[in-house]
Formats: C-alpha cells, structure tokens, sequence
C-alpha cells in the first residue's frame, strides 16, 4: 500500500447535509466571524504560550494544537452550553472554544491561584464545570471511558445532552477505546467520540502504529455510524460534528468521527518541529493548507468578510490574548497553606487521611 | 436486631441507600440476572429494574472509568468488581481519574464512587484469584479504603461508603459472605470510616489486623487464654481513614503488639501500621512489633501448601508468645 505522508494530505468525503459546494449556506455573516475569531483567538493564544513556554512562565509538557483549530471549533460550535466536553491533555483551544476566559487558561499554564484548576492542573488538566469542560486528561484514552460514564450520567436522568470526547488517532489503540465505544454502541450513550487524526503519536506515525489504517471503518466493530471530516475546514467539522450532534441528541446514538489534520508544532515543546520523525518540507507543505488562512479565503471569495473587518478582529485577538497574558502574570501563585485542599470532600472524618508529618498525630513535634 | 449472612447484610445497604437516594446505581459483571456472583446483589435487578442495577460486558477499566464519568456528574455509583483481582485491569481509572480529579480539578469535580468486591484468598483459587490488594489502593492519597469483617460492618460501612463523597474502596471477602451475624434494622445504621473496633479486649498484646483475618486472630486469642496470654484484638474496619487512636490506645495498654493480615509482607498494611507505632509509641513497647503475613510468594493451588502459605491462628500465637518473650 502507498505510503501517505498525513491523512491530511487526502481529501476527505465527508457526509454533509448541503454537500461540499455550498457549506457556506446557512450562516450568516456574524456567525462565520464568530468562528473566524475563535480561531484565530485559538492560534494567537498558542503562540503566545510558545513564547511563555520558552521563557519559563510555563513548565512540564505543553502540548500546542497550532493547526488544528478548525477541529475544536469547528466541533464544539455544534454544541449548546449544556452540552459536556471531555478531551485530553492537547486542550487549551478546545477548553477556549467551550467557553473559558483566555485568561483563566493562561493563568492556569502559569500555575496561578486565578487559572481554571487554580494552579493544580497545568497544561494537561483545565477543568470548567461551569463550562461542562470535563478535562483534561493525561493517559492516553484515559478520558475514553469517561465519556461513556457522561453518556451514561446524561440517559440516567432522561436528558437530551451530549458529550463530544477528544481523542488523538494513537489512542485508537488503547484497550479503553475498544471497551468504551463497545458500551457506548451496546447501551446507545449520546456520546460523539472525535478522533483528531494528525498522523502522528508523538514520533510514530500512524501506518507504524496500526494495522488498519481508516479509523472510521472501526465504527463497524461497534456497529457504530462513524464519518470522516476534513479537519483543516472549519464548516465542514461542524457539518459532519453536528449531524453526529444530533443523533446522539435524538436517541442517544453515539457515532465515531475521524478529523484528518495536521499539528504545525512538535508533541509538545520538548518535541522538535521537524527533522527527527518528519521532514521540514512536510510540514511547510501542510502550512498550505492553513485552516485559518483557507477559512479566510473561502470567506473573502464569498464577500463575506472584507479587509476592514479582518484587521481589527486580529487586532482585538491579539489585544485578548495580551491582556490574558498580564493576568496571569499578576495572578498569584497559590498559597502552600492550600496543598492539602480538594484530595478529599469530606475531611471531618473520624481517623487520619494523611500519613505525612501533616497528618501525624502529636509526636510528630 | 436479625442474625443475618454478610452477603445478605451488603444487599440490604445496597437496597437502602438505593432506595434512599435515586443517584445510587450498581454496576458491575453478573450483578443484575444472574444476582451476583457471590449473590450479593440478589434480588436488587426485581426490585429496582435494569437502569440502577446494570450488567456489564467483561470490560474493568471500561466500567470503571464509566462509573467515574458518571460520578464527576453527581450520580453515586456502585462499581462491583467481582474479585479485586480484576480490578488490576481497572487501576488506571481508579488511581489516575478517580483518585485525582477533585484535586486536579481544584475542587470543581467530585467522584463520590464506591468499588466494591472480594479481596484476599478464598480456597485453591490459585494465584492469580488469591490477592490482597488493600496496600495497593491504600498508597494513593485521594483514596478512602475499608475492610468489613463481621455482616453488622458490612452492613454499616458500605452505607458509610454509599453516603461518602469520595471515592471509597469497599474490600469484603468470599470467604466471609456466608458468615452470620447480629446486624441493626435500623436504615440509618452507618458504621463511620475511621473508626477501628476493639473485637476482644485483654491486657497482655494486642493483636492488630483487618478484614477477614480478626477470625483468625481471635482463633489465636483462644488458644492464647489456654496458656493464660490475654490478648486484645482490635479491628481496624477502615484503613483510609485510619483509627490510629485506637491503636495507640491499645498498645499504651498492652505495650506489645502483633500485625496480621493477609497480603504479602513487603511495602504490607502492616509496615505502616508498624512505623505509627514505633514512630508516635515507642516509649510504650516492651517488645518489637511483629507480622504475621502470607508467605512472601503467588498462592499456590495445593490445599496443603495453600494452607502453609496463609496466615494461621498457629503463627499468630507463636508472633504473640515471642513479643512475651514467652518460651515453649
């Protein structure tokens, strides 16, 4: 079998209610900026984080998501606030997109007292209950089972929510997967799993990783609607997201989507852009298909968006994504006095929960 | 007050506190139409239909996790595992997702989750069916973990545990379930975590275990007042919280002390339990505090050699006689 460079390289069919041709039918004009300027809010806040992260604001693994932002918000613009979202640790823009403030975001990546997990999470583990953002998570497909337990949680009490779970193409692998979309399916959980195909785990690219390649055919298994989607377009992840969306919402049926895209960036920051598992040409090739830029195109050729409005919408983003900047920066470090705050609910408990010189009794002196 | 089975007195937690609160479900391998494994369950899919009581496919990590998700939204599940020995293929949700998201979140997401299911050794099940497990969920800060040994405990920890808002880890045993006992009617009967229970009381050492092992231990007090040695057996019921008090008071009154339990001796209950007393007691031993473990090896199938692997009232006895510095 040819080898491909990326899944993204190929032109996905996807199955869409308009077709191809007319994706733009359906918004109106303040919609497709408002999804213009989540992406680039998406992409300016992860430059930014570039830049903290090289300067040592930001620590430990940061995983950036520079040139997949039409799949986040593309997927989650098919949501309603009520609608839960579960990711894993490749998350700031997804987190950004369900409605968490930049500078909740970025206070948490500098471990302040005002980030979304006050300063105990960092990159991997933004949390927003207020935001139905149920993280956040670091094992790989870790988050896979609780998705189902969401789905489950949401037909438990009769109601008509859904839950959209992340996943990287690697974690397609993981035991959790197989177990979680065979519940899913067997107990029709309104689960929608989005697996975000960027070709690479880390280093290993997909075809050294799997031995079937197409991801959606793995829906099968569960007998289970699945759909691919082109992940650099925008409308389209939120076509092919919303029919899912649906469904699940309809009668709880959950579907396997599988959004072909490409990371501009390494893994994370301690990964190399290019050169050890891909070439540099690769990716400038890649950057072609910019979904942002593409996105922009597709707009102008519409007349839908103009210069005037381009501008000062990248002008005010960037402007955002300062101002979270100097809020995390004046942000507090969390207090000490608070370490042993959130390991458990209930602490009035009778007996000793900790086994440290906290928790000792009077001879620890 | 009823003389009932410990398996029956677990049901009737189970029972109560679903019918008590409409978020409890139970969830787990042959839990609802076959009625449990151990028949722990008996009775429950009849009574409250197949959404709270819910068989699954053999899928640990999966239902485990699930029972997570569902828990960080506000339901209280009852994860079963049929024996803690699958809960191994469970421990990456139990440790990594349940364990950690109230802290992770920065208090946003509870799990008040319950696993529970058999620990430890029944007969001949061989080594792979045989584990005690309590020192491996008891090392994860975030954890709550207890060990009922009598049907009244059961009864009262499990509701304890049901009614928690923490991930609790309920470790029961097979070779308990038909075990009769003298169980409370009352429906808010709660046997508190944290708090130990002073199943016989004596003088001369006290004999500090958990779980199924109190029988064998109080096996060894027997035979110990034969030969004129009083000895105090104090059950520790919950391991996370720990009733070090309880401890601490015995051994101020006996001033020797004996660990037994069931799992094997390295990085075992018992070894924390041990540095709590030489750490906050010392003043008070008269003697080094000794363990009675299994032998430090897989459980083997042979009855004859299952027996010489497990902790016996005999090797109690002799740990007691030699912290008396007692010669035969």
């Amino acid at each position: 079998m040819a080898k491909t460079e990326s899944g993204a390289s190929a032109r996905a069919r996807a199955r869409t209610p308009n077709g191809r041709e007319s994706r733009l039918d359906g918004y109106d004009r303040a919609q497709l900026h408002v999804l213009l300027r989540e992406m680039l809010v998406g992409r300016r806040f992860e430059e930014k984080t570039a830049e903290a992260y090289a300067i040592g604001k930001i620590g430990g693994f940061c995983h950036l998501y520079i040139g997949q932002e039409a799949v986040a918000i593309g997927a989650i613009s098919a949501l309603r606030a009520e609608d839960y979202v579960i990711t894993a640790y490749r998350e700031h823009v997804q987190a950004l997109a369900k409605g968490i403030t930049p500078r909740a975001v970025m206070a948490e990546l500098y471990g302040r007292a005002d980030g979304c997990s006050h300063g105990r999470g960092g990159s991997m583990h933004l949390y927003s209950a207020e935001h139905n953002f149920l993280g956040g998570w670091g094992i790989v497909g870790g988050q896979i089972p609780l998705a189902t337990g969401v789905g489950w949680a949401i037909k438990y009490r009769g109601q008509d929510r859904v839950c959209i779970c992340f996943m990287g193409e690697a974690a397609v692998n993981q035991g959790a997967f197989h177990e979680s979309l065979n519940m899913a399916a067997l107990w029709k959980l309104p689960v929608v799993f989005i697996v975000e195909n960027n070709w690479f785990g880390m280093g290993t690219a997909w075809d050294r990783a799997s031995a079937l390649l197409d991801i959606a055919k793995k829906g099968g298994s569960y007998e289970m609607p699945s759909a691919v989607a082109d992940g650099m377009d925008v409308l389209e992840m939120r076509a092919v997201v919303g029919d899912a969306v649906n469904r699940a919402r309809a009668d709880g049926t959950p579907t396997l989507i599988e959004a072909k895209c490409y990371r501009y960036m390494g893994h994370s920051m301690s990964d190399p852009v290019s050169g050890v598992y891909r070439t540099k040409e690769e990716v400038e090739s890649h950057k072609t298909r910019d979904p942002i830029r593409a996105f922009i195109e597709q707009l102008r050729e519409a007349g839908l968006l103009t210069e005037d409005e381009l501008q000062p919408m990248d002008e005010a983003v960037r402007a955002e994504v300062d101002d979270a900047v100097a809020f995390a920066e004046a942000s507090p470090e969390p207090s000490p006095d608070t370490l042993y705050d959130h390991v458990y609910v209930d602490t009035n408990v009778n007996g000793r929960l900790f086994f440290d010189a906290r928790g000792r009794g009077p001879a620890a002196g | 007050m009823a003389t009932i089975m410990y398996r029956e007195a677990l049901g009737q937690a189970l029972a109560e506190e679903m019918a008590r609160d409409p978020n409890v479900f139970l969830m787990g391998e042959e839990v609802g139409v076959y009625n449990g494994a151990y028949k722990v369950s008996k009775g429950l899919l009849d009574q409250f239909g197949p959404k709270r009581v819910m068989d699954t496919p053999i899928t640990e990590l999966g239902f485990a996790g699930l029972g997570v998700g569902a828990a960080m939204l506000g339901l209280r599940p009852v994860i079963e595992f049929m024996t803690f020995n699958f809960s191994i293929l469970a421990m990456d949700q139990v440790f990594n997702s349940a364990a950690k998201v109230l802290y992770m979140s920065g208090g946003q997401f509870r799990c008040p989750i319950v696993f529970r299911g058999p620990t430890g050794a029944a007969l001949q099940l061989s080594a792979q069916h045989s584990q005690a497990l309590e020192s491996t969920y008891g090392h994860f800060p975030g954890l709550k973990i207890c060990t009922p040994g009598t049907p009244a405990d059961a009864k009262g920890l499990l509701k304890a545990a049901i009614r928690d808002n923490d991930p609790v880890i309920v470790m029961e045993g097979e070779l308990l379930y038909s075990l009769k006992g003298e169980v409370p009617d009352d429906e808010d009967f709660i046997v508190p975590l944290g708090v130990a229970d002073v199943k016989r009381e004596g003088a001369h050492v006290s004999i500090i275990t958990h779980g199924k092992m109190i029988h064998v231990a109080l096996q060894a007090a027997a035979q110990l007042a034969k030969g004129g040695v009083d000895a105090e057996v104090i059950d520790l019921r919950s391991l996370r919280p720990l009733d070090v008090e309880a401890i601490l008071r015995s051994v101020h009154k006996t001033n020797r002390a004996v660990y037994l339990e069931e799992g094997w001796p390295f990085v075992g209950i018992g070894a924390q339990i041990v540095d709590i007393i030489q750490d906050e007691a010392f003043d008070y031993l008269d003697a080094p505090v000794l363990r009675v473990t299994q032998l430090d090896i897989p459980m083997p199938y042979s009855k004859n050699l299952e027996k010489a692997t497990k902790p016996s009232a005999e090797r109690v006895v002799d740990a007691c006689r030699r912290v008396l510095y007692l010669k035969d």
